[in-house]
């Protein structure tokens, strides 16, 4: 037990934090409640710093093998523990002063590690209450948020989720019904003498589930409402780090289910579908907040390309950790970048900036350009990857299908980038919307936009050790 | 020496970008950088020993993403350094002219050298993956320049030069992954994939991977039918980034056919050969009957690139049909080979030449219109003599590089496919295409807007005449360039054989 417990650190001292910021917020007055944000902010990197110390101690299980840590699952609590720090930062100068601000620290913290949870799972029951543990955080981050459309977006959000949350646990239960076991290892062996519509029904069930919280097409309705209207740093938090955790998570569960070709075929698909759909869906929007929205729900589809060719290549998750670190930077910078300049809501208004704030623009010019996959930055190499495992996976029509929908991809984010670039002839007013009455400029937001966008180009040149890390 | 050759021009436009450098300081900065960079590439030209097949001089190689076989690998032969050397002489020029910029014109110098590190990094890897990251810089470089400093419908353009080109090189990554799945064990290494082609063999295999390949390359080179987005592009582009653009960053393509598609798809190369063939017969023509009809000055030179360039795929693909693989045969593919990479150098520095020039006309009057001007001869006569050299050196006249590398392609290319002797006939287009602007701008009675036109200052004649001072080097004592080009033809020459 003792032993469980020293393995999990990482997750547990996200709790405690959780626990104690909780605690702290209730006593300390509305003026002071940045001293919550430093201890939240003080866990996630010593929860960080446990993560690193899981990473050194090589492979292992907790928890009678409900928990899997091994390196993806290091990786996975090093990214979002760091991500958490961005996002504790951008929360701090959105919601300062605000009469929840202390909560949102803590609903932070919970939702990320519900996530860790649900990413390190190997066992259908854990998987069901990690899923709870990352989505009710969640609602609520949607739910305070103050803008006219936040209730709209949360009751969207937690009814997808409550759907999607039951039909997983549904789907675990048929499983658990077949295979007489919750563990994956079991899944294997006994699922393929169980009759196949059954195993069908329930793998399918729990992976709406799990795309759910990847944001992914079919389950990926809630996404773009939501973003566009909560905080940035909400809308930062849900389109980074659930789909990190649930591609890992879905990852896991097809490397466990027997080696048949309809599984990879109908992960491979759900990929191409998402990829496609939300590159089209992207194309049309003015608002920069559903553009990203929807970009979000294109990258999901090429991490789960890498997701669908895990059980045919070793490279296949040494690329999924790569992706899901190069993704998350890069997006925090385009989400830091918005925080900086809540006011300019449509792509129009964000005309001529770059004659104002030129390194705020070259943040957001390395974001976009980052998201597209040009090299050197992380997603690139990441995607070069990706196509490389789904090409060796025999899925050689999903890896021409990354490509042509980079190359769709690059007409929305250039439209944004080229009217930061272009003079500011015209100008439409600012601040129309309704949604952002709340938020003033973040005064953090720039640099944290300005070293996410470092780390997204520093990741790609070291992409080489990253890789061995998981290798 | 080659790294620091790549990079010195990336770190000082680094060192540029830092607050408190003063818009003069960084003119002569982006001046004194690139003659650096020609004064280096001289010294390595000088102390060049041709390494042989499959090796390279100044080899560096170090780990870098062990993963998947891809390493920082540099080094150059016969095929990259005239192309290394060109570029180092373009860039230089374009400093030199970009003297007068008054538009940002730190910003303008710092780009323009992080865009020279790029096509600088494409010529000199030795690694696909390296080369990719390289070839996709270069493409971001160039729509910033056209995006901030072009005119007329310069987003417009700069977008569909961004689009277009991306779409190709994506088409070209799905060819890398190609070969580096086909190869064992996996490798990103151009060198070895070049010793041991991985889909020599596979029969369709190999032609689709090629395929893609080839369609990312002919997007960059461009040919027919995938040059629409050039003349947008040049027309709206600065003066130096359309110089760049043409000069530059279509050798990448062609460079790339070279370098990847024949080396690395021997079998694959010959099965595509006569495509090849065709659409550069199609290309001279086409390119040089569009120009003939334009009445835009710039448009006109960009469409002599597309004729230009299809000269070049006709010496490659005419490399690849092996005849009855007599002694004669080797010997007049490796000259259509070796013409082929004369003529990228050529074309660098004449077609550069001519869109320094076209700047010159932008700068008087912001008017591109062939019609609108007449009788500069009289009015401008340096301007004159400097325009009627590059066109006559653009039109393949004797003394002047063009004919060296245009008579090297045609005497190779139609002893192995007679049929080519069809493209002759660009060559006489392309001098009525010549002769027509050289007529209605400098003959004539002065009148339209040449009635005011000052003739070229020190820092606008000096480029051009630096380039077309070169290009009769080569066209009068072309030995010390075929003396390097030579050794890699016949390598390639074989390489295409096996």
């Amino acid at each position: 037990m003792g032993a469980d417990v020293l393995a999990v650190l990482p997750e547990l001292t996200l709790l405690v934090g959780a626990v104690v910021c909780l605690l702290l917020g209730s006593w300390t007055p509305r003026g002071r409640q940045h001293r919550v944000g430093a201890v939240a902010a003080l866990a996630s990197l010593i929860g960080a710093g446990f993560a690193v110390v899981g990473l050194m101690d090589g492979p292992t299980s907790a928890f009678s093998g409900t928990i899997a840590i091994d390196e993806a699952t290091g990786v996975l609590r090093l990214v979002i523990t760091l991500a958490l720090v961005i996002l504790l930062v951008l929360a701090r100068g959105e919601i300062a002063n605000h009469p929840r601000e202390s909560e949102v620290y803590v609903l932070l913290l919970l939702g990320a590690d519900g996530v860790l949870l649900l990413g390190a799972a190997t066992d259908l029951a854990v998987l069901v209450v990690a899923f709870l543990l990352a989505s009710i955080p969640l609602y609520g981050l949607v739910g305070l948020s103050a803008g006219k459309a936040a209730p709209e977006a949360a009751l969207k959000t937690y009814l997808v989720g409550a759907l999607s949350g039951i039909l997983l646990m549904l789907g675990a239960s048929v499983l658990f019904g077949l295979i007489g076991s919750t563990a994956y290892s079991d899944l294997d062996d006994e699922l393929s003498a169980a009759p196949s519509a059954a195993a069908v029904a329930g793998v399918v069930l729990l992976l709406t589930g799990l795309l759910f919280k990847a944001g992914a097409v079919p389950a990926h309705f809630w996404v773009p409402d939501a973003v566009q209207g909560s905080w940035i740093t909400s809308a930062a938090f849900l389109t980074t780090v659930p789909k990190l955790g649930a591609v890992l998570a879905l990852a896991r569960l097809l490397d466990h289910l027997p080696s048949e070709n309809h599984w990879v075929l109908l992960v491979a698909g759900l990929a191409a579908v998402s990829m496609t759909v939300g590159n089209l869906a992207a194309l049309t929007q003015e608002d920069v907040r559903r553009l990203l929205a929807w970009s979000t729900i294109s990258q999901v589809g090429y991490l789960l390309a890498v997701a669908a060719s895990v059980t045919r290549t070793d490279q296949a998750l040494p690329t999924l950790m790569l992706f899901v670190a190069g993704y998350a930077v890069t997006n925090l910078a385009c989400f830091a970048v918005l925080a900086a300049e809540p006011d300019r809501l449509s792509i129009n208004q964000w005309r001529g900036l770059a004659r104002r704030r030129p390194v705020l623009v070259a943040s957001l010019g390395v974001g976009l350009l980052g998201l597209v996959g040009t090299p050197p930055t992380a997603v690139f190499v990441a995607k070069l990857l990706t196509i490389t495992v789904t090409w060796e996976a025999d899925l050689q029509w999903l890896a021409v299908l990354v490509a042509l929908n980079t190359v769709l991809s690059l007409a929305y984010y250039l439209r944004w980038l080229a009217a930061c670039l272009s003079s500011p002839d015209y100008a439409e007013p600012r601040g129309n919307d309704d949604s952002s009455a709340l938020t003033a400029p973040c005064l953090a937001a720039a640099p944290v936009a300005a070293v996410c966008a470092v780390a997204a180009v520093a990741l790609g040149v070291v992409a080489g050790p990253v890789l061995a890390l998981v290798g | 020496m080659l790294s620091l050759l790549v990079f010195l021009p990336v770190v000082a436009a680094a060192l540029l970008l830092l607050p408190g450098v003063s818009d003069r300081w960084a003119r002569w900065c982006f001046v004194g950088v690139t003659a650096l960079e020609t004064v280096l590439v001289v010294v390595m030209w000088v102390g060049y020993d041709s390494p042989g097949t499959g090796a390279l001089a100044y080899e560096q190689q170090r780990s870098w993403i062990p993963g998947i076989g891809a390493s920082y690998h540099v080094g150059l032969d016969g095929l990259s350094l005239p192309l290394v050397a060109m570029t180092c002489v373009i860039f230089a020029a374009c400093a030199v002219f970009a003297l007068a910029e008054r538009q940002r014109p730190r910003l303008q110098a710092a780009l323009f050298l992080a865009l020279q590190t790029t096509c600088l990094g494409v010529f000199a890897s030795a690694d696909l993956v390296l080369f990719f990251v390289f070839f996709d810089l270069s493409i971001v470089g160039m729509y910033l320049s056209i995006n901030g400093w072009g005119h007329g419908e310069r987003r417009r353009s700069a977008l569909m030069f961004f689009l277009y080109t991306f779409l190709g090189s994506l088409a070209l990554l799905l060819g890398f992954v190609g070969l580096y799945v086909a190869s064992d064990p996996h490798t990103f290494d151009m060198v070895a994939l070049a010793a041991d082609p991985p889909l020599q063999g596979s029969g369709a295999t190999g032609v689709l991977v090629l395929g893609a390949v080839l369609l990312g390359l002919a997007v960059k080179t461009p040919t027919v039918p995938f040059h629409t987005w050039l003349p947008p592009a040049h027309t709206d582009a600065p003066a130096i980034g359309s110089v760049v653009l043409a000069g530059v960053m279509l050798k990448l393509g062609t460079y790339g056919f070279v370098r990847i598609a024949m080396t690395m798809f021997p079998d694959a190369w010959r099965d595509w050969a006569p495509v090849l063939i065709v659409v550069g017969i199609v290309s001279v023509l086409w390119g040089a009957l569009v120009a003939l009809a334009q009445t835009d000055l710039k448009r006109m030179i960009a469409y002599t690139s597309v004729n230009h360039m299809g000269y070049i795929l006709i010496g490659l693909g005419a490399a690849g049909l092996l005849g009855d693989g007599s002694a004669a045969t080797d010997e007049a593919r490796r000259t259509a080979i070796s013409g082929a990479v004369t003529q990228m150098v050529s074309h660098g520095l004449l077609t550069g030449a001519l869109f320094l020039i076209a700047g010159v006309v932008w700068a008087r009057h912001q008017d591109y219109g062939l019609d609108r001007y007449g009788g500069l001869a009289t009015r401008a006569p340096r301007f004159a003599t400097l325009f009627v050299l590059a066109a006559l050196g653009s039109l393949g006249l004797p003394g002047l590089s063009g004919f060296v590398a245009e008579l090297q392609i045609f005497a190779g290319s139609i002893a192995t496919a007679p049929a080519v002797a069809v493209a002759l006939l660009g060559i006489l287009l392309m001098t009525a295409v010549m002769l027509r602007a050289v007529q209605s701008l400098l003959t004539g009675p002065v009148e339209g807007l040449s009635s005011d036109f000052t003739d070229v200052r020190t820092r606008e004649w000096v480029p051009v005449a630096g380039l077309l001072a070169l290009s009769v080097l080569i066209g009068l004592a072309p030995s010390f360039l075929l003396d390097v080009i030579e050794p890699a033809a016949q390598s390639v020459a074989a390489l295409v054989g096996r």
